[in-house]
């Protein structure tokens, strides 16, 4: 059964996660699995083989956090034990400690299912190691090209991954994304798409970020008769006839409501079903296009995807609303390229009383986390943003780069202030702010961190491990 | 009021980490000064009067981007665009466009993949990447610049004697990780690794390029209006600050 190393790397582990807690060193989410896999390389393999409904993975650029947290309220909703990475840790590590906070100290487990969202460099291993029935890969766009490298490469690696899995697995791929939908061609897994089919979301043309223009077979560049957002949409290729597969779960219709959330007509096989979903934007409609599709992969009931979806509230930092003592403060992720534009589509959109006035607070960092190239500030579209602002109070370490990447959007430099140091710049951006309007904080992946440690100190959020 | 003619190189297939913003800095720092840019967008199999050109920019791309673009740049645009490039056309190639203006890359594996051969130098495909923050220094006109960018290439540049290199290596890996040289210069033809984007954050080689293609189209008298640069100079400042300290 349970070996002694794999009992004395679940004590290291839930020891080490303990003292990081209790010494307040922060939410402890890496380095407990980090020691017990140097004690029993194989402790996350061990663990997942004993979960008796196996293990869900999902990965992709964007959408992660806020799909899974998605299905995992899906999952829990229908009644399940899950075991899930909640707070974001999605390296192996994070993965490992993730299971073992979940295993008593003779190295059994409580939870019935594993949903783990994984970084996309961390997906080959994670599936090696855990054997998942259910794998969902959401999007594919370029994200800290420092650290992964090219997205052909990425997906080369994720290829290779999913051709091991059994006919009992099943890959869920968006349809809409080229070098996703590729991905499915030729497993012995079971393949199932899930997609947008609402026309109205069609922009005019590919955006000048689409990273997968080009046919996965024949090279040639896809047309689209629909392009939704980068290279997201309905493609084919004239010369080879290549295609988008047909979505089997369908977002068949979408309203947008603003800042509210939106509506979503799914179809999918033996059914159809309206919901309303408190989040606005497109790529949550996707997001929750996603869960939905893979709770019905796992055999949930429409209905329960539907009901907590409904009651649906997003991730630390994704997006979220805090109260600023009477200050409204909108939190919305920023961390590639894609994201970035697309936030910035959704604050225009969410309210046309205050979009021509918006006041932001941009916080660009370099660190590790982020990615330590800041080009990726030149491929987003901040352009949308001229005319459409009040002020912004840029900060982070890199917060230089981003006044010079407004002023060459268009926007005036008089309503632009540069403060490096967070506290001060959230003051400064708080003082322009007339009554009653809301102050949109755009972070990337460590100023979000640093923006919720700050507000927690000031007492307005919990610190992310206690959500 | 002033024109001038920009061709971007295939911004479909050669456009990663942030090039266009290099594209976005020319726009701009034309506008401000009352010249219109023209900007042509050249995708494979397009027809190009290279001689109406005035400044061209060739991005980095994926292997697959540079493999898709390679034939239609020595085979349908070659002999133009080298015409061009000997009449003085101002260039600036970044990355992948910058090993395709030079004499060969030598793959991994042995394979020997040509270029335009405008540049005299070539690269040799290498195991390791060079991924991290750059400082080059150079001399534009009498003025002594450091630039500042991002580079991340596994590919190894190496300059023949018909290149003077674009600058010195401060910091970072540059062409090849060894000779200290960063970036290659000919004519009115400029390569190097920088991203970041480059000419947004270094003001100074964004206005010496339009200097060039300027004096070209309407004659040697003609100067540059000077232009505040004070967000762009600070950031080049702070990481210069940041980046010298580790060095010094």
């Amino acid at each position: 059964m349970f070996q002694l190393t794999h009992v004395i790397a679940t004590h290291t582990g839930k020891l080490t996660g303990q003292m990081i807690r209790r010494l307040r060193l922060g939410g402890g989410t890496n380095l407990p699995g980090s020691l017990a896999r140097r004690v029993a390389p194989d402790v996350l393999r061990t663990l997942s083989a004993t979960l008796p409904q196996g293990v869900v993975l999902l990965s992709g650029t964007n959408g992660k956090t806020t799909t899974s947290r998605m299905l995992a309220d899906m999952l829990q909703a229908a009644g399940l034990q899950v075991l899930h990475n909640r707070a974001g840790a999605n390296l192996i590590e994070g993965l490992t400690t993730t299971a073992l906070a979940a295993t008593d100290w003779r190295g059994r487990t409580k939870a019935e299912l594993g949903l783990f969202e994984v970084d996309e460099a961390a997906l080959p291993q994670a599936i090696d190691e855990t054997a998942p029935r259910l794998v969902v890969i959401h999007n594919l766009f370029r994200d800290q090209l420092d650290r992964y490298g090219e997205i052909d490469t990425v997906a080369r690696a994720w290829r290779a991954a999913l051709a091991t899995l059994p006919a009992t697995a099943t890959v869920l791929l968006n349809a809409d994304d080229p070098a996703v939908a590729a991905l499915g061609a030729g497993l012995t897994a079971q393949v199932c798409y899930y997609g947008l089919d609402d026309a109205q979301h069609a922009t005019g043309a590919v955006a000048h970020i689409a990273d997968s223009q080009f046919c996965r077979q024949c090279g040639q560049r896809y047309t689209y008769p629909l392009a939704f957002y980068a290279h997201i949409g309905h493609y084919h290729c004239p010369a080879c006839g290549h295609q988008r597969p047909a979505a089997q779960v369908a977002l068949a219709r979408l309203e947008l409501h603003g800042a509210a959330g939106s509506q979503l007509y799914l179809r999918y096989p033996g059914g159809a079903l309206e919901l309303a979903l408190p989040l606005p934007g497109l790529y949550n409609a996707y997001n929750a296009s996603a869960a939905f599709a893979a709770a019905l992969a796992l055999g949930l009931s429409p209905a329960v995807a539907r009901n907590s979806l409904e009651q649906f509230s997003a991730a630390f930092g994704r997006i979220e609303r805090v109260n600023l003592g009477g200050t409204p403060l909108l939190i919305a992720l920023i961390k590639n390229p894609v994201g970035a534009s697309e936030t910035v589509r959704m604050l225009l959109n969410a309210d046309r009383s205050t979009a021509s006035n918006l006041h932001l607070l941009i916080s660009i960092n370099d660190r590790l986390a982020d990615g330590t190239d800041v080009s990726w500030l030149w491929d987003a579209d901040f352009e949308i943003l001229a005319g459409h602002v009040a002020h912004v109070t840029v900060t982070g370490t890199r917060a230089d780069d981003m006044a010079v990447r407004l002023k060459y959007a268009g926007l005036e430099p008089q309503r632009l202030t540069t403060i490096p140091a967070l506290d001060q710049a959230l003051d400064h951006a708080r003082k322009q702010l007339p009554a009653g309007t809301t102050l949109f904080a755009l972070p990337t992946y460590t100023a979000m961190l640093e923006l919720r440690a700050l507000l927690a100190a000031q007492g307005w959020v919990q610190h992310f491990w206690e959500e | 009021m002033r024109t001038l003619h920009l061709a971007h190189l295939y911004p479909a297939e050669m456009s990663v980490y942030g090039d266009r913003g290099n594209v976005i800095a020319l726009r701009q720092r034309c506008a401000w000064r009352a010249i219109t840019l023209h900007v042509t967008p050249v995708a494979p199999g397009d027809q190009v009067d290279w001689a109406s050109f005035d400044l061209a920019f060739f991005g980095g791309g994926q292997d697959s981007g540079q493999a898709l673009i390679a034939h239609d740049l020595l085979e349908r645009q070659g002999p133009g665009l080298r015409a061009a490039l000997e009449d003085g056309l101002t260039m600036l190639a970044i990355c992948g466009g910058y090993q395709l203006l030079g004499h060969y890359f030598l793959t991994h594996a042995g394979e020997r993949l040509p270029g335009l051969g405008v540049l005299d130098i070539h690269t040799v495909g290498g195991k390791q990447r060079m991924i991290g923050n750059i400082v080059v220094e150079t001399k534009l006109g009498e003025q002594t610049v450091r630039l500042v960018g991002f580079e991340n290439h596994s590919g190894r540049t190496f300059h023949g004697s018909g290149v003077r290199p674009l600058g010195r290596v401060l910091v970072g890996y540059g062409d090849n990780g060894e000779d200290g040289r960063g970036g290659a210069v000919d004519r009115n033809i400029y390569g190097c690794y920088l991203h970041g984007s480059l000419l947004p954050k270094n003001p100074q080689l964004t206005d010496h390029l339009i200097s060039l293609a300027l004096k070209r189209r309407y004659g040697p008298q003609v100067g540059l209006v000077p232009l505040e640069a004070q967000l762009e100079l600070q950031a080049q400042q702070t990481m210069l600050g940041r980046l010298l300290k580790r060095f010094a």
